[in-house]
């Protein structure tokens, strides 16, 4: 007997993979995909359900630990954001010419807009890069129907499936049946076969060709033929569409009876391989034919020439080269491809209020001590809460994970420690952990001399509190042991490491001023480690005591405290004076250190 | 209703999570269909966020301009930042601590007095919503749905009580 919850979308994967047997799954949180994995643990805990289920060190190990599953016949996954799989592609294009025994899935989540990533790509691209079919799901509950097929379509071709949602498929809710889970762990085999498995380049262009035919294969398979979503009798325009954007037309023909009655809709579950012979047929009663996809045209340029009738898509420009395909989006489009009039732009909206680092967050504090050790510096940083850094100034660059160690030495060699321009880097601990480690190694090796201050907040806290391999609860099995942070730091060859909590604020620049002389000096990367825990973090005890402050007469309404510092219990108070918002406030009393009047008090 | 589309909108911190959790879970427990789209990552951190929350046969997560039927505004600058959403059949509440053209009461200040904590106003002006019969469920089905999210008997009643402040004040005018 199943029931039905409300599910995320990534809660409905999880669900999905479990149902389906998976007993393997790694992952490295990024949003939109964090929860996947999240829900695999919590499911499988509460459901007594066999799974190694882990997080791990960063996406291409997440990637190579589950494929080894595969490789032994059981079924396995890997998730991640899309950026993320660019991390994990050395692997993902290799393993697509080896393929796999058991079934194996790699989610890669997509977040066109972009809402919460560096960039808007397309990770169906990098399936047809790596030549990897790729299903691209509208719904959360079609999301977790596809997880099915998927592994059928590994297993019956040896070959690694992607599972392509997108921000409006992650973080969606949706009513979703459930069956009960039941254990099916298969005997793990290793078949030894080193032509395939390791295979030289020789090798290598046999499983090429053999790769070829297995998405010709893939291809003429009945889930690679467009579904028809409205009765296309009588229509003489075709639309064809994947992904949350199709599930945007559908619901505007459900509305707009104009649409409906002009546009034949049809889905395609599997972007790529595409099977084009049925879709030509499809199409073929069709005068004129728009394709709707983000945000890649990766249908578009496998239909080109398909069809001798006008192909409307992104490359004709008839779609916006970038952005979120909102229903506003989509139904405007839908509106002109049938030539009905365009419903009017909408309002233009404000940009609203910016993210920012919470009110006693321990970054902001040690953010505001390496601007005052290092003035008029260079400051690279990453990807986390403390991105938000940018906000006081102390965020100059944010690249991708783990760039800010390289890009801080390379700015070092740059200036040069003799040129006084001071470079101070920030990362997190679970980005230093993701790939931090080889650009420090690498930055001790060539005597690059900057401040790395590593703010550890014992969580991974952007992505909703993941654990570092610096946690217990990072192991999913007791004999697991936790990995130092320092010892990590100094296994990587530095000669200066200091760790402090940046609430101990004097304390604390008095540190990063001594790792400042050191660099400047030439010594090599002096490394501070600034350690107190994310205030937002269940998992972790408040280490300091929650004491009351206020502001004095003393004030003079400077702006110190609101434009450098940025607390955002810290506002102007209407009287030329600063006040303190109590229900914001978590007590942290760094203000009281940086106020130039001495103007915050305890009560 | 057979359909209703809401729009939350907010600041990270809010509750606008919450609330949208707590009216998928009610409509679900009703045997509707429930589609909803949160907003997560770095705008959760004091950010402007907006949920939406459709309850009948929909397929898209998100709601198209003007087609909200009932919109929360738990953060009254968010009426510039999430303006879209209204249209001519649009309610529209808002918790502020001023009088303005739009319906509404002062949630942050009302949950404060009643269970000492602004956290809960997302409840407060969900109780009011619910007063106006503006929702999709009766009071009684929130509430249960509400006793099953809240992580502890005194968060339940902490909770239970701020949403009856909230309707309280939607008679009272």
């Amino acid at each position: 007997m199943g029931e039905t919850r409300i599910l995320m979308g990534n809660e409905a994967l999880a669900r999905g993979l479990i149902e389906n047997g998976c007993t393997m799954a790694a992952s490295y949180p990024g949003t939109p995909a964090s929860e996947i994995l999240d829900a695999i643990q919590t499911m499988a805990r509460e459901e007594g359900y066999p799974i190694h289920a882990q997080w791990s060190i960063n996406e291409k190990v997440a990637y190579e630990t589950a494929l080894a599953h595969a490789y032994c016949g059981g079924r396995a996954a890997v998730s991640m954001k899309q950026v993320g799989l660019n991390v994990a592609a050395d692997p993902f294009l290799s393993s697509a010419y080896i393929g796999v025994k058991g079934g194996f899935l790699v989610v890669s989540a997509d977040d066109p807009g972009p809402h919460s990533s560096q960039t808007e790509q397309d990770s169906r691209l990098l399936a047809m890069l790596a030549k990897v079919p790729v299903l691209d799901p509208a719904s959360p509950r079609q999301a977790k129907d596809l997880v099915a097929a998927a592994y059928d379509l590994s297993e019956t071709h040896e070959i690694p499936v992607m599972i392509r949602p997108t921000t409006r498929v992650c973080h969606a809710r949706q009513n979703v049946e459930c069956r009960p889970l039941s254990a099916r762990p298969r005997t793990p085999v290793f078949e030894r076969n080193p032509g395939r498995w390791a295979a030289t380049p020789k090798f290598r262009l046999i499983l090429h060709g053999q790769l070829n035919e297995k998405l010709e294969r893939i291809a003429a398979s009945p889930l690679a033929e467009p579904v028809a979503i409205n009765d296309p009798g009588g229509k003489t325009r075709a639309v064809v569409a994947s992904g949350v954007v199709l599930a945007h037309a559908k619901e505007a023909l459900a509305e707009d009876p104009r649409l409906d009655a002009e546009l034949a809709l049809f889905q395609v579950l599997m972007p790529y391989p595409l099977n084009l012979t049925a879709l030509a047929r499809a199409l073929s009663p069709f005068e004129e034919v728009l394709v709707l996809e983000e945000t890649a045209p990766v249908m578009e340029m496998q239909m080109a020439g398909l069809v001798d009738r006008p192909l409307v898509g992104r490359r004709t420009g008839f779609w916006p080269g970038a952005g979120e395909m909102t229903p506003d989006v989509v139904y405007a489009g839908l509106c002109r491809f049938t030539g009905l009039e365009a419903p009017a732009a909408s309002p233009a909206a404000a940009p609203g209020r910016r993210p920012t680092l919470c009110a006693g967050c321990p970054h902001r504090a040690a953010f505001y001590a390496l601007m005052e050790a290092l003035p008029n510096g260079v400051y690279p940083s990453d990807i986390g809460c403390y991105t938000l850094g940018m906000n006081m100034g102390a965020v100059d660059t944010c690249l991708c994970m783990g760039a800010s160690v390289a890009m801080g030495a390379g700015f070092a060699h740059t200036f040069g420690s003799e040129s006084g321009k001071p470079v101070g880097a920030t990362i997190g601990d679970s980005t230093f952990f993701h790939s931090g480690i080889p650009p420090l190694i690498n930055a001790v090796s060539h005597g690059a001399s900057f401040v790395l201050l590593i703010l550890d907040n014992g969580t991974t806290a952007m992505t909703g509190h993941q654990p570092t391999p610096a946690l217990e609860r990072f192991q999913v099995s007791a004999v697991g042991k936790t990995v130092s942070l320092e010892k990590a730091c100094r296994a990587c060859g530095v000669d200066f490491l200091e760790i402090g909590d940046p609430y101990e604020y004097d304390a604390f620049l008095e540190i990063l001023r001594r790792a400042a002389d050191f660099a400047a000096q030439g010594g090599g990367p002096a490394v501070v480690i600034s350690r107190h825990p994310c205030l937002m973090d269940r998992h972790q005890d408040e280490t300091h005591e929650r004491r009351g402050f206020q502001v004095t007469e003393n004030c003079v309404d400077c702006g110190v405290c609101q434009e450098r510092f940025g607390c955002p219990a810290l506002v102007r108070g209407g009287e030329e004076r600063m006040i303190i918002l109590p229900h914001l406030c978590a007590g942290c009393g760094v203000c009281a250190y940086i106020c130039p009047m001495e103007a915050i008090e305890e009560v | 209703m057979e359909r209703q589309q809401v729009a939350i909108s907010g600041l990270g911190g809010q509750g606008v999570l919450f609330l949208t959790r707590l009216l998928a879970e009610t409509a679900l427990a009703m045997g509707r269909d429930v589609l909803s789209s949160e907003t997560h990552g770095m705008a959760m951190r004091g950010g402007a966020v907006i949920s939406h929350l459709k309850v009948g046969p929909f397929d898209s997560p998100l709601i198209r301009d003007g087609q909200a039927d009932l919109a929360l505004y738990l953060a009254e600058e968010n009426l510039q930042v999430h303006p879209g959403l209204i249209g001519r059949k649009t309610t529209v509440l808002v918790n502020s601590d001023r009088p303005d053209p739009h319906d509404g009461l002062d949630a942050g200040r009302l949950a404060e007095e009643a269970v000492g904590r602004r956290q809960a106003e997302n409840l407060v002006l969900l109780g009011y919503a619910l007063g106006r019969g503006h929702l999709f469920a009766e009071t009684d089905r929130v509430l249960e749905t509400l006793k099953r999210l809240s992580r502890t008997p005194a968060a339940f009643e902490t909770n239970a009580k701020a949403l009856a402040v909230g309707l309280d004040r939607s008679g009272r005018d």
